[in-house]
């Protein structure tokens, strides 16, 4: 199933877009040159993020603190090795995918770890950058709840993404 | 600002945790292969993270954001009952849904903008239900394809990046509909 998806999609666009008189290659070049620009802007941050999660890491302190707080975290099913990646999440996308990318490095990505990091990644926002860009842009002072609210959404996708993947993968 | 927090302390761990146990050799050598590490992993995705955003260029200019938005429309005016007479406001919030759903952010974000105008308007600058709820939904992750993830994960040497799908869209439902839930219930009792 996932050796047909990528190839099929890949395909499928190509000829809905064709079909629909869209400049396909012009569209992926494009588009992969916006990629190109959006690569620049993330690799100074996955240099200085993986850097000082590298260090963090041979310092011994994240053992230390998964262990620390391995009761908590364990009881709701979370994983404590991902806490600093839920810890950043909420506020640098940039930032949660240079932590993330070291963690799924570190621990393999088919791996259980390395695999809830990614569905992470995948599945939550950068919650407190969203909503000051919207907030700002209506010129609206007090969220009110829209915080909370949010932040209840992302706590959500932490629990669900580290049950879910142990549910399909069976890891 | 945050970030600078977020490094800073991660920085100052490090060194005071290296020393007292002494590991610095090892958190010496840490800090050449986490800053090598992070070009080669640009460098490692940069092929798979361009042609997403090349697939996804062709499905916008495909137009495939106008008939999303329209499968939307529905939908969205019951969620928005503030709104579901104004054309306007409903248009822009299904261009959001439906340039989220294909990983559009780009697109994504004006289209919101637009609608948080439009209910702002309304509700005379203040934070009302509908404005609360578009900005829960877009600090929620929809996109069905996650491109960036994906791309990181065969850069990492993964042959399968894509089979994380399910869980992903498992996740992605719960955590929305935790988030529309939690401002349901909120709206009641936040003044």
């Amino acid at each position: 199933m996932s050796d047909l998806l990528v190839p099929l999609l890949l395909g499928g666009a190509a000829i809905f877009a064709a079909a629909r008189r869209v400049d396909v290659f012009d569209a992926l070049c494009t588009g992969a040159s916006e990629g190109l620009s959006l690569l620049r802007k993330i690799c100074p941050n996955l240099i200085a993020l993986l850097t000082a999660v590298s260090m963090l890491r041979a310092s011994g302190a994240l053992d230390l603190l998964a262990r620390a707080l391995a009761p908590a975290l364990g009881w709701l099913g979370l994983p404590p090795e991902l806490l600093p990646l839920m810890l950043i999440r909420p506020f640098s996308g940039s930032g949660a995918l240079g932590v993330g990318a070291e963690l799924i490095a570190a621990y393999g990505p088919d791996s259980y770890l390395g695999r809830t990091a990614a569905v992470m990644l995948g599945s939550t926002e950068t919650t407190f950058y969203t909503v000051a860009v919207y907030f700002g842009a209506v010129g609206v002072k007090r969220s009110r709840y829209a915080i909370p609210a949010a932040l209840c959404a992302d706590m959500t996708g932490f629990l669900v993404s580290a049950w879910s993947v142990k549910l399909l993968f069976r890891g | 600002m945050a970030m600078t927090v977020f490094w800073c302390v991660m920085a100052a761990a490090s060194v005071i945790c290296g020393l007292v146990t002494g590991q610095m050799a090892q958190v010496s050598a840490a800090v050449a292969e986490g800053a090598q590490s992070g070009v080669t992993l640009c460098l490692s995705m940069a092929g798979m993270l361009c042609l997403w955003n090349g697939v996804l260029e062709v499905l916008r200019r495909s137009g495939l954001v106008d008939g999303l938005r329209a499968l939307l429309l529905p939908v969205l005016r019951r969620l928005y009952v503030d709104f579901q007479t104004d054309r306007a406001v409903l248009n822009a919030v299904s261009a959001n849904v439906a340039a989220n759903l294909l990983g559009l952010g780009n697109a994504a974000t004006p289209f919101g903008i637009q609608a948080a105008q439009g209910m702002a308007r309304r509700y005379g600058g203040t934070a009302g239900a509908g404005l609360c709820l578009l900005v829960v939904c877009n600090t929620a992750s929809i996109q069905l394809l996650p491109t960036t993830v994906a791309a990181l994960r065969s850069g990492a040497g993964c042959a399968t990046p894509l089979d994380i799908l399910p869980a992903v869209w498992l996740t992605s439902a719960a955590s929305l509909t935790a988030g529309i839930l939690a401002a349901r219930l909120l709206e009641r009792v936040w003044p």
